[in-house]
């Protein structure tokens, strides 16, 4: 557990906290060098990479716009048209490109609420034990005891579709995960050493768990949430599948899969690309988490 | 081991208790008034409105309401439906279970069958060329969303092909793509968890006491190694029990199987949400029992869990 030699000795004397710069330095050094011997998870990060470009130059890059009628309707691919038309004769490949957003603003925004409520909840849970920790773990199994996708769907039914209110949705119903990892991280956390030397000298709760344990959580949130950020992409796109997710006609992968479903027999390639962009990102997304988890979690390497 | 028995069963029952507060709370939350849904197109007076919000006890606090939907979801009462007016929501999920239940037992047994023994060997014989396939073709099968395996299976077997009917639950072929396209998932994830699991027992002072008091490699294996790893294998399963059920609801969509999932997705279109409630409820009361059950046999195995 190299990883919480950083910030254990915040709290001791001057020339210490230098020497523990030195090694918190090296220890990233280390931790980069790890990623890096992970060929796949190199691999992973550089489609994440562009796929972030993609979304973010979306206009440049696509050939024509994603709601305009290009050419006929859902025909097959030409050279004009690499992947085709879609059912109103929109570039299916235009629409793609546009997709890219939606499915990284989902996921990235799933997960980052899904990491605050997580933290938060599993921190307090750890550090408090107890009668906290006792209500806080019976919430959290509840959630659990959902089968997501119903919940999903449930709760999606109750709000407008919009893509806020499916990042909200999906953040607040994939958390639990976060808190038990958490949990069982502050738990163990707590009785070491540098905190009850903190504790000793008189540092308050929410200064102790903020400054003293959550750096040392980091490195297993981002291998968890790295992960996890596939898993979501494939839910936004099955409810945007069940039209319950992102409307049309904003562009969304899985919506775009949902149309060509009822088109499978005359124009299967609207069918084929979106569900080639999914699998194309979200192995990407988990094969990066794997990367990150050689790097930053070497208690969990396989 | 009785003491954990009891915590674990009355922590079920709690959560069990927390999930049907949560069930309620978010039908109580959607989204028009049940009166609104109740009345339809129909003209009435605000007489006849205010009759109807008494008749079906709408007027009352909603712990009430609750107390009163509870006392009959205990006795297996869990209400009528709005849309097919008078049918009672038991019978209509105990007309869609069974189709559900066997497309994920048939998917669960395929997954088992096919990938602990590809995990297990794949675990035994780490590094080689049929390691590197599986694991390949596991972590390719995690990334796939199932329904859309499922809309080309229907393009080649239905459509190009013609061999097995796109959708439907009627003779043997209808099961073929369901069941195909819930198994895939489950294999991916079984089989990555069954190479680790036997790796891991691989790895164990006892594998290499065995090796030296000149057992058999095939010995070693068979006895030593599998035994082992079966049982966080075993486990697994139990707690997969969620993803199974969360994943059976797009995919019984996407053939049109008449099964829970597709019931649960019809009635939220059609808000009628004493079914959703149901369903919901009864989802997540397989999942805790599930848990439960997974927990206490694992317990009983072994040892070592009992004493946290």
């Amino acid at each position: 557990m190299a990883m919480t030699l950083g910030p254990q000795e915040a709290a001791a004397t001057a020339p210490i906290a230098e020497l523990d710069q030195v090694t918190h330095r090296s220890e990233r050094r280390r931790a980069f060098n790890r990623f890096m011997r992970y060929r796949p998870g190199v691999v992973g990060g550089i489609i994440v990479i562009a796929l972030v470009l993609v979304a973010i130059f979306a206009p440049l890059i696509a050939p024509y716009s994603p709601y305009e009628k290009v050419g006929r309707r859902a025909d097959p691919p030409t050279r004009e048209f690499l992947l085709g038309n879609d059912e109103i004769g929109r570039d299916v490949l235009s629409r793609l490109i546009f997709g890219t957003r939606v499915a990284l603003v989902v996921g990235i925004g799933a997960i980052l609420i899904a990491v605050c409520i997580g933290v938060t909840i599993g921190a307090t849970a750890g550090y408090f034990g107890g009668k906290v920790d006792t209500i806080l773990s019976r919430v959290v199994d509840t959630l659990m005891a959902f089968p997501l996708l119903a919940l999903l769907v449930t709760l999606s039914a109750l709000f407008a579709p919009s893509i806020l209110n499916v990042v909200i949705i999906i953040g607040v119903t994939v958390w639990a995960s976060y808190a038990r990892l958490v949990r069982a991280d502050v738990m163990s956390l707590r009785q070491r050493e540098f905190v009850l030397a903190a504790r000793s000298v008189g540092v308050g709760d929410a200064r102790i768990i903020g400054r003293h344990i959550l750096p040392n959580i980091v490195g297993p949130v981002i291998v968890l949430a790295s992960l996890d950020i596939g898993s979501i992409i494939i839910l936004e796109s099955a409810l945007s599948f069940l039209g319950l997710g992102v409307r049309p006609p904003t562009p969304s992968w899985g919506g775009m899969l949902s149309a060509g479903r009822s088109l499978l027999r005359n124009a299967p390639h609207i069918a084929v690309a979106p569900g080639i962009a999914i699998m194309v990102t979200v192995l990407a997304f988990n094969l990066l988490g794997d990367g990150l988890r050689d790097a930053l979690d070497p208690r969990q390497r396989g | 081991m009785l003491h954990y028995v009891i915590v674990r069963v009355l922590q079920g029952v709690l959560v069990i208790f927390l999930v049907s507060i949560a069930s309620f709370g978010i039908m109580q939350a959607a989204p028009g008034s049940p009166v609104d849904i109740l009345i339809g197109e129909a003209q009435v007076s605000d007489a006849q409105v205010e009759a109807i919000t008494k008749k079906w006890g709408l007027d009352r606090p909603w712990y009430e309401q609750y107390g009163t939907w509870l006392k009959n979801v205990v006795t297996g009462d869990f209400g009528r439906s709005v849309i097919r007016t008078g049918v009672p929501v038991r019978d209509m999920v105990a007309e869609a279970a069974p189709v559900t239940l066997r497309l994920n037992v048939l998917a669960l047994l395929v997954a088992v069958v096919i990938a602990v023994p590809v995990g297990v060997i794949a675990g035994i014989k780490r590094y080689s060329p049929f390691d590197y396939v599986s694991m390949i073709g596991s972590t390719i099968g995690i990334a796939i969303p199932n329904y859309w395996i499922g809309l080309m299976l229907i393009i080649v077997f239905s459509l190009k092909l013609g061999w097995l009917p796109p959708y439907g639950s009627g003779s043997w072929k209808s099961y073929v793509m369901p069941v195909s396209v819930l198994a895939l998932t489950e294999m991916a994830i079984l089989a990555r968890l069954s190479r680790g699991a036997t790796a891991e027992a691989l790895s164990q002072d006892y594998v290499t006491t065995a090796r030296a008091k000149g057992l058999r490699e095939s010995a070693v294996v068979t006895r030593h190694v599998v035994r082992n790893a079966l049982l966080p294998i075993v486990t697994i399963l139990g707690y997969r029990m969620a993803f199974l059920l969360s994943g059976t609801i797009v995919v019984e969509t996407v053939f049109a199987w008449p099964g829970v999932g597709s019931l649960l997705f019809a009635s939220i279109d059609r808000k009628d949400y004493q079914v959703v409630q149901a369903i919901v409820l009864l989802l997540a009361t397989i999942v805790v029992v599930a848990n439960l059950i997974t927990d206490l046999v694992y317990a009983y195995i072994d040892p070592r869990i009992r004493i946290q």
